[in-house]
């Protein structure tokens, strides 16, 4: 697998294996972000952000430590909300409605938008329970028997069910890093969601791990527009269609993912892709 | 060469480093004995603590007892025949009756019928006086005779055996806990009463069995050997329901409210301040509000296990306060963003996911205010609760004492030498209630845990 090959030297052949530009670059637009800041107290995390984001195709979000990346992600399914002292501002809209306008139930954006996080997080409850959590709570489930289908085809959808379909009632916890993260995009899907959010979804897993959750992402993104936070420029090349590189809480370029790893047009991007920053 | 090695600058690296290695070893182990020491200091003393209250207190649990050859004779039971049902053609006239006719049983005097048949139990010819011989038993004996006749009246001219209590001053007596060496006016029986004793032990007349009167029995003044710890149990009871029902319920919700959905404000944080400020309020100080608040102004009995039981719930709250909040702290906030993201509402994922993983944290912290409370005796003081109380409480309106307030009460009775073991034993039931509730609260945690 070419993900495990050394530095990587970015040439088309590295980039998405399955990559073909026709297959996306028409792709409507779902997500669009227009001048978006963000202040954590009285530090200013982000400094307006503008960016389009296309329906079913990868995005990642690029950049070095601190410069603002998982921040925006948080924006886009409200987890800054959480966050005391968090104030947002600009408009992010998903199909051209704002998801910060004041009507909006984030509870519902939450189940349109779901979210993988960094470090794998499948509630210490059994796996069929960490799937059937988001159906149950958000009322998709009608019975026993839909919520059983729900569940298998998540984990299937999720690459999971095989390894797993003799120990449904076992503890989420139980599993290894790379099944849990797994888990937790299937308990993701499971709500049916039309975003997946990943923050750094592979930095706590191996590489084995990491090279089948790439795979996953892959084949999801036929289905999921899906926004991906990474550190590895590798993965970036790798999954993602569209790139963009942020840097101190600015978007410094985004663009096709080749373009920018071919053809940056910023020198801090260049410096970047190049591992002068970073 | 070994020398070179020796002399050059990393090898005095290495002397150096091994040197002050040395040092920290040593502190390391200064340390570890001051804990060590510590540790063996604290476990000494509750050692002692145990050995002494149990040293003091398992005498307490035997009691004296009298096998006696009880007669209802006619002659000093002079009663009309009691009222039958049918002689009445109400209910209430016979009730009537009946209740006139135990008044008429409780005038005569039953003590001599104890007399008599303490009298038959010495051996022929043992000169002693009435009172005297009566001193050897417990003055509850006459109830218990009468209680008998009045449950039976049949008994009239029967003689049936019995055991009554030996009196408080005849337990110490034979238990020791008096020094027999004292001369007559120190003793608290007459020589002759002393001497039956001796004999009653020796031919057999006196045994000893274990004193459940301490489990089934209320508190007594006039029959201390008959004194029981049953009252004051259910009085604590009582407390205990109610401040299980009122301030788990109250500080957990509390608690929850300010650690996951209170904003973050000036006011919050003053709530935080009082709570954890409460928690250091002397407890006789919510005594003092107890008497205040709940009595003069609610108008709720004195002495009552109400008023106990809200008064430690006052007590109680600021603890399982801070220690719930505590453990919501302790929740990783992985475990919320999880939830969150899922799209759970704050409140789902508190009672989904969060109460869940803490709940056995809670329950111990729980567990223990409870445990806290049980033995919290000043602010019972201040409410009446000291009262002496002779009767089981049926209701938490009823005037009742508590188990540490018992133990307060019979420290101070005038019988040293029979009431100090009985204070151990009540020490030691109190201890048993508390350990049962502690290991209650460790078994369901680690039950609790494992499951999770």
């Amino acid at each position: 697998m070419d993900m495990l090959a050394g530095k990587v030297k970015v040439t088309s052949q590295t980039l998405g294996s399955n990559m073909n530009p026709t297959d996306f670059v028409d792709r409507p637009i779902r997500l669009t972000a227009r001048d978006v800041t963000v202040h954590y107290g009285p530090k200013q995390a982000l400094h307006g952000i503008s960016i389009d984001i296309p329906d079913r195709a990868v995005t990642s979000f690029i950049g070095p430590s601190g410069c603002g990346k998982s921040t925006f992600l948080r924006c886009i399914n409200r987890m800054n909300d959480t966050i005391e002292g968090a104030k947002v501002g600009g408009r992010i809209e998903l199909d051209g409605q704002d998801i910060y306008a004041p009507d909006l139930d984030v509870v519902e954006l939450r189940a349109r938008i779901g979210m993988v996080f960094q470090k794998p997080n499948p509630f210490p409850k059994s796996i069929y329970e960490n799937v059937a959590y988001g159906p149950k709570i958000h009322g998709i489930a009608r019975n026993k028997a839909d919520m059983d289908e729900i569940v298998i085809s998540s984990l299937r959808k999720a690459g999971l069910f095989e390894e797993v379909k003799d120990r449904l009632n076992e503890p989420g916890t139980g599993l290894s890093g790379g099944q849990q993260q797994r888990l937790c995009i299937a308990r993701a899907i499971a709500v049916g969601p039309e975003v997946i959010l990943m923050d750094e979804p592979c930095s706590a897993l191996d590489p084995i791990a990491t090279a089948i959750i790439e795979e996953l992402i892959d084949e999801l993104r036929e289905n999921y527009t899906i926004v991906i936070v990474t550190h590895s420029m590798q993965q970036a090349a790798r999954v993602s269609q569209k790139t963009a590189f942020f840097h101190l809480g600015n978007l410094i370029e985004h663009g096709d993912t080749e373009d920018i790893f071919t053809n940056p047009v910023n020198k801090q991007t260049q410096d970047y892709i190049m591992g002068r920053i970073g | 060469m070994a020398t070179d090695t020796l002399n050059s600058p990393g090898a005095a690296r290495a002397r150096a480093v091994r040197s002050s290695l040395r040092r920290r070893h040593l502190s390391e182990q200064i340390f570890r004995g001051f804990g060590i020491l510590a540790i063996a200091l604290a476990l000494g003393f509750v050692v002692l603590l145990f050995v002494d209250v149990f040293r003091k207190g398992i005498p307490a649990f035997v009691q004296s007892n009298l096998h006696l050859s009880v007669t209802f004779d006619p002659e000093i039971i002079d009663v009309s025949p009691a009222p039958a049902r049918n002689g009445f053609a109400t209910e209430a006239e016979f009730t009537a009756a009946s209740l006139a006719w135990q008044r008429e049983v409780a005038l005569l005097n039953w003590n001599q019928v104890i007399e008599a048949s303490l009298r038959q139990a010495a051996p022929a010819g043992t000169d002693i006086d009435s009172r005297t011989l009566l001193s050897i038993a417990e003055t509850n004996a006459r109830h218990q005779v009468r209680e008998m006749f009045v449950a039976n009246p049949t008994l009239l001219g029967q003689t049936v055996e019995i055991d009554v209590l030996a009196s408080a001053n005849a337990a110490n007596w034979i238990k020791g806990n008096i020094n027999r060496e004292l001369g007559d006016a120190q003793q608290q029986l007459a020589a002759p009463a002393r001497a039956l004793i001796d004999t009653f032990v020796d031919n057999g007349t006196i045994s000893n069995g274990f004193a459940w009167s301490i489990f089934t029995n209320v508190d007594s003044r006039s029959a201390p050997a008959a004194a029981g710890l049953l009252g004051a149990f259910a009085g604590t009871m009582w407390m205990m329901l109610i401040v299980i029902v009122l301030a788990v319920p109250i500080g957990v919700a509390a608690a929850i409210y300010l650690e996951e959905f209170a904003p973050k404000s000036r006011l919050t944080d003053l709530i935080e301040v009082n709570i954890n400020n409460l928690a250091a309020v002397p407890s006789i100080v919510f005594g003092l509000l107890g008497a205040a608040v709940f009595i003069n102004w609610f108008h709720l009995p004195i002495s009552a296990p109400i008023v106990g039981g809200l008064v430690l719930t006052l007590m109680t709250l600021p603890t399982i306060i801070i220690a719930t909040r505590g453990a919501l702290m302790g929740v990783s906030p992985a475990l919320r963003q999880a939830a969150l993201g899922m799209g759970a509402s704050r409140t789902q994922m508190v009672f989904h996911h969060v109460l869940p993983v803490t709940f056995p944290s809670i329950l111990t912290a729980t567990i223990l205010g409870v445990a806290h409370a049980l033995g919290e005796t000043a602010p019972l003081l201040l409410i009446g609760m000291k009262a002496f109380v002779a009767s089981v409480p049926a209701t938490p309106l009823d005037q009742a004492t508590a188990l540490p307030v018992q133990i307060f009460l019979w420290q101070g009775n005038e019988n040293r030498n029979f009431f100090e073991p009985r204070t151990a034993a009540a020490i030691m039931v109190l201890l048993a209630v508390m350990i049962l509730l502690n290991g209650v609260a460790i078994f369901l945690r680690s039950r609790l845990e494992k499951r999770a």
